[in-house]
């Protein structure tokens, strides 16, 4: 059991190191000078050079990323381009935003897709399985940027049930979980939700069809179980896939977020990002990537560990 | 005698790819998907000739018309111009933005894993381990990535997402060129003297096509998706050219005047994309592929 831990913990370093080395070289695929956001067009030789050697421009791209690693690996991710602010503050302020609401976005996504799945796996090929069949389908095929403006349409312009934009009255960058603020986390949240109940529907239903099946659960009916306690044994046998499933949704709502923020104006890391790209702010840009994706690898990882806690059958194979 | 005979044969085997497609005509739902993908690939391809208006002609008379007004069937957008025209022609830039990088990434992840599981070993390892590394992004925000740092435009767009898909592309390829290497009737080619090429091409290739294509045409409705999404980022298509992501995106600002318009073209993007995944999903049980 730890041998497999410690395997899985030297594992992820790699792939660790390598999301930095993508996350750094990505922006010199770029072409034109990062400096063009900050100096202006005229401005003479000296001025160039004093700013390239400030922000390390002019040694090589190596020597760059070893530095730039090096100082990421002490909380330092230079500081923004365009604001002249700590990246890292920029980010981790977003990433809050981002989280909260990937957080209840994937709640809300894996209690209706299991809900959902599950009715359709004890019911296979009744009306209900159809209905969630096709909330599943929907829910992988619908564009959520669009999904965002229909809510917006319906529940905001029309109906003016729920705020359009921001996380807060006033566009105050506090949050607290108050029903004010959750007002405005409703659409985003609902809108972000569609995709990972999709998903969960579908598996939740293969699982659980496949599960009714099979022998052990004939067995156990035939010794006389109540249904209830037969779908605890099912549930149990469905969680470890549930929770893999559901927290890989986490990270890709995490980093999928982006187009329903651009929707909601939601001040996460989708809205840095956008900003850092359209200003070409580098440090910016490279220092969301890396933290959102080391958040992924992080992820990815705590999933393999607490799997086979649920499940010590998978340590075998 | 002998020919009279002849013609009460069974018909010859006409291949599995033929079995297929008679599977696949069983299935409703697919077939009407099919039938929706047909009837816009027809609109995006003869728009020149059927369309009822310029996509590009702006009056800023009759800006914002509603649905079903004279002469505008779909109304007008933000600049006057027709929508159903817009639509039409939007069609060929998001058909073309959804469907080229999943056929891109089909090819050369096809590729790539053919050659890493062939090969096997460290090169093997090797490859795999590195795009394990594009695993860890979530695909949404390595394409985002991708095309932000490549700055905006279409073919910048078009290389984010293979390079978004190409991975997965080749995990599969991978895995079943692994699974078959192994197998005897592998041995028995290579005996038999067949070349590595030719073994490749008929055992192998024939083996992981399936697999492969199965999991490409489920590729499509996300790849639509995150092309539009790209453009409705200002990444992708550039105005005034017609896309859906695009128009999605410039309607925004009317969702209060005229909300109905606004939606189209993201509804066009929505109708699209679930004949896509509904397709993939009557091909896939066809082919008979567990996901």
């Amino acid at each position: 059991m730890l041998g497999y831990f410690l395997r899985r913990i030297l594992y992820a370093i790699p792939i660790a190191l390598g999301v930095t080395v993508i996350s750094f070289v990505l922006v010199y695929l770029a072409p034109g000078d990062p400096l063009n956001a900050i100096a202006p067009a005229d401005a003479p030789a000296e001025v160039i050079e004093a700013l390239k050697s400030a922000y390390g421009l002019d040694r090589p791209l190596v020597a760059q990323y070893g530095l730039w690693l090096l100082r990421a690996l002490q909380g330092d991710l230079g500081s923004s381009i365009a604001s002249g602010r700590p990246v890292s503050a920029e980010v981790f302020s977003a990433i809050a935003n981002t989280l909260r609401l990937a957080c209840v976005a994937s709640f809300l996504g894996v209690f209706m897709g299991c809900l959902l799945g599950g009715i359709a796996g004890y019911n296979k090929a009744s009306w209900l399985d159809r209905l969630a069949t096709t909330c599943s389908v929907i829910g992988v095929s619908v564009p959520h940027y669009w999904l965002g403006l229909v809510l917006t349409i319906v529940f905001s312009i029309t109906l003016g049930w729920f705020p359009a934009m921001g996380a807060g009255p006033g566009g105050s960058g506090e949050w607290s979980w108050d029903l004010e603020h959750l007002r405005f986390m409703t659409l985003p949240a609902l809108t972000l939700c569609v995709i990972p109940m999709g998903i969960i529907t579908r598996t939740v239903k293969a699982l659980v069809s496949d599960m009714l099946e099979q022998e052990f659960v004939v067995s156990l009916r035939a010794r006389g179980l109540s249904p209830f306690a037969i779908f605890k044994h099912i549930a149990k046998n469905t969680a470890p896939t549930v929770l893999a499933v559901a927290a890989l949704q986490v990270g890709y709502l995490m980093g999928g977020s982006i187009l329903v923020e651009t929707v909601f104006a939601w001040p996460g890391t989708g809205f840095l990002l956008n900003t850092a790209i359209f200003q070409r702010d580098i440090p910016l840009l490279q220092g969301t990537l890396l933290i959102l994706c080391m958040f992924f690898v992080v992820l990815n990882l705590l999933v393999d560990v607490v799997q086979p806690l649920l499940d010590p059958r998978m340590l075998r194979t | 005698m002998h020919i009279q005979n002849a013609s009460k044969l069974p018909p010859a085997n006409k291949g599995y790819w033929f079995t297929v497609f008679q599977q696949l005509k069983g299935e409703r739902i697919a077939m009407i998907s099919a039938g929706v993908v047909l009837l816009i690939v027809v609109a995006a391809l003869f728009a020149p000739w059927i369309a009822p208006a310029d996509p590009f002609k702006a009056s800023m008379l009759k800006r914002l018309l509603p649905i079903g007004s004279e002469g505008y069937l779909l109304g007008t957008d933000e600049l006057g111009r027709d929508m159903l025209t817009r639509l039409m022609y939007g069609a060929r830039l998001s058909l073309l933005m959804g469907v080229l990088p999943v056929f891109f990434a089909f090819v050369m992840g096809t590729s790539i894993g053919l050659f890493a599981g062939y090969v096997g070993g460290r090169t093997n390892m090797l490859i795999m381990r590195v795009l394990d590394i594009f695993y860890a992004f979530p695909s949404v925000l390595l394409a985002v990535a991708i095309s932000g740092a490549l700055g905006p435009g279409m073919s910048n767009s078009l290389i984010a997402l293979t390079l978004v898909f190409v991975p997965q592309v080749v995990r599969i390829a991978e895995s079943v060129t692994t699974q078959v290497r192994q197998l005897d009737y592998l041995e028995a080619a290579r005996m038999s003297g067949a070349g590595t090429f030719e073994i490749i091409r008929v055992q192998v290739l024939g083996n992981v096509l399936g697999p492969v294509f199965v999991y490409s045409t489920g590729l499509l409705s996300v790849s639509m998706i995150l092309a539009s999404g790209l453009s409705f980022l200002g990444l992708g298509v550039k105005p005034p050219e017609p896309e859906w992501g695009l128009m999605l995106n410039t309607l925004r600002s009317a969702i209060y005047k005229a909300p109905l318009t606004a939606a189209l073209p993201g509804a066009m993007i929505f109708i699209t994309s679930i004949s896509f995944n509904l397709l993939a999903d009557g091909i896939r049980s066809a082919m008979d592929i567990k996901k």
